[in-house]
């Protein structure tokens, strides 16, 4: 029970800002504004219309304040909560929330990054933590490592189940013309690649790219009246459990338990009513966790659920179409780009990688080691 | 009462480092939480008291998970998340063996690396298999 009902609010534009590798000293500021241009044109508004804005960005301290100066909207609502990678997937919820209060009645969220061109190092510096900086891991790869691990300790699951999600990943790529990664990848090339923290390679863990996005909420009232192509909010949960990996209370049960069941009970809704899922993989065994968590197949099994193609184009489910940002663009947040390939799946627009029959979708965030969990679920007008 | 009578002497930090500093691995006990609590805070995370009693642990433990990370410059290390047995989980390295020697279950004793320049002390392991 979260107070926010069922399809209240819609999404009515999405649109990336450029990604990949983008022009040199482009600020993540002004990527946000170009993803808010882009996807006020896809919703057919305009900046005169927005009333709400919510951001966030490693880059970017007070990011909120900075894109309000930026787009001129001194008195549009705010919201720059910051959790990591799932930010995004919370500000929908927040959005609903802030829009069914009357606070806001145009929230764009977005979001923009230049980690690719300033470095990993210059675009999200590690804070000083003295129970764990002195023994080096090397965040956020490590806390992923020791949570594969266990993973393999206690299910029996394999390197090889941790490869199929990279080359599913890679395969969706390759069906997408945004995709950063051009060229197609087989197991033994994930198992091949360089170690990074065992048991996971370079191509276990996701691409180092600058980009950024927005969508535009509005009310489904709004929605209706404009005649958008909407995408509904049926439901949303969060869960932060813990920060640092040390204090995870399980490392192969994450707070997506908490997150998903929130959202499917707000939609009215189990695993088996979703068409199309889009996963935070930040690192090869997300997947594996978040397809257990949200209830896709029993704890443990996510391994074989993976293997033989089964989440690739043409398998039993549709994981992560765009190819994730594994294989898509990862510019160190990402769950802005979770909502922007729903939504279009849900609309229909995908070409190549389109999902038949894609009326819902589940989009599950993930921010800082397995932290903080936020689970947004959408559908097309016929769910409503 | 004065107001500053209330300001706290040693943060949870300060006790800490000088508990290892000394060669002991030390925790936090709070009886409203019920058990141990690590790292230490000013007060029990859920219950919200201020009931947090130090204890010195016995620095033993077990390997709950561990990785071996493998730099672009220099040699691959251990990085392990050690249950100590009085009830709590750290982050840690085991020391004296192949990192990749180390092992989930594998039974590990505390030791204190020694203070070093402008780096406070902290707690690392070594293999105490076929110990009791």
């Amino acid at each position: 029970m979260n107070g926010l009902t069922r399809g209240s609010a819609a999404i009515i534009g999405a649109a990336e800002s450029d990604i990949g590798a983008v022009a040199a000293l482009m600020s993540p500021i002004d990527l946000m504004a170009q993803g808010i241009h882009r996807a006020l044109e896809d919703a057919g508004l305009t900046l005169a219309d927005i009333d709400g804005v919510f951001s966030a960005t490693t880059q970017a301290r007070t990011s909120v304040m900075s894109l309000l100066e930026y787009l001129g909207l001194p008195d549009a609502y705010t919201d720059s909560t910051i959790v990591g990678g799932s930010s995004f997937e919370i500000h929908v919820a927040h959005a609903q929330a802030a829009i069914a209060a009357g606070l806001c009645s145009v929230a764009v969220i977005a979001y923009g990054s230049t980690q690719r061109t300033v470095g990993r190092r210059g675009a999200s510096p590690r804070e000083y933590n003295p129970y764990e900086t002195p023994f080096k891991p090397f965040l956020p790869a490590t806390a992923y490592a020791m949570a594969a691990n266990r993973h393999m300790h206690e299910f029996g699951t394999t390197r090889e189940h941790l490869a199929a999600i990279a080359v599913a990943a890679r395969e969706w790529a390759l069906l997408n013309p945004a995709a950063w990664e051009k060229k197609s990848l087989s197991i033994s090339d994930v198992l091949n690649a360089r170690m990074i923290s065992e048991p996971l390679t370079v191509r276990d863990c996701c691409l180092v790219t600058d980009g950024g996005g927005a969508i535009v909420m509005v009310s489904a009232d709004r929605a209706r009246a404009l005649g958008a192509k909407a995408v509904y909010v049926l439901g949303c949960g969060q869960s932060i459990t813990h920060a640092t990996i040390t204090s995870m209370p399980d490392l192969t049960r994450t707070g997506a338990i908490q997150s998903g069941a929130q959202a499917y009970r707000m939609a009215g809704m189990t695993a088996a009513d979703i068409k199309v899922a889009a996963l935070y993989d930040a690192f090869t065994i997300n997947t594996i966790l978040f397809l257990e968590d949200l209830g896709f197949c029993p704890k443990g099994e996510g391994g074989r659920f993976v293997s033989g193609g089964h989440i690739a184009p043409k398998g039993g489910l549709a994981v992560n179409t765009n190819g994730g940002g594994l294989s898509y663009c990862h510019p160190g947040m990402y769950g802005l780009f979770l909502l922007i390939e729903a939504v279009r799946q849900l609309r229909g627009t995908c070409g190549a990688r389109q999902v038949a029959n894609a009326e819902t979708a589940i989009v599950h965030g993930n921010g800082g080691v397995l932290s903080a969990q936020a689970t947004v679920i959408l559908g097309n007008a016929s769910t409503l | 009462m004065p107001p500053d009578s209330r300001l706290t002497k040693d943060s949870p930090l300060t006790t800490y480092l000088a508990h290892l500093a000394r060669g002991e691995l030390a925790y936090q006990f709070s009886p409203s939480a019920g058990g141990a609590v690590f790292y230490p805070r000013v007060i029990a995370p859920r219950t919200g008291k201020a009931d947090l009693e130090w204890r010195v642990s016995k620095g033993l433990g077990t390997v709950h998970s561990t990785t071996v990370v493998h730099p672009q410059q220099g040699e691959p290390y251990n990085v392990a998340l050690i249950d100590i047995d009085e009830g709590f989980r750290m982050m840690s390295r085991v020391e004296d063996i192949a990192p990749a020697q180390v092992k989930i279950g594998m039974r590990v004793k505390f030791r204190t690396h020694k203070a070093e320049g402008d780096e406070p002390p902290y707690p690392v392991f070594t293999s105490a298999e076929g110990a009791a």
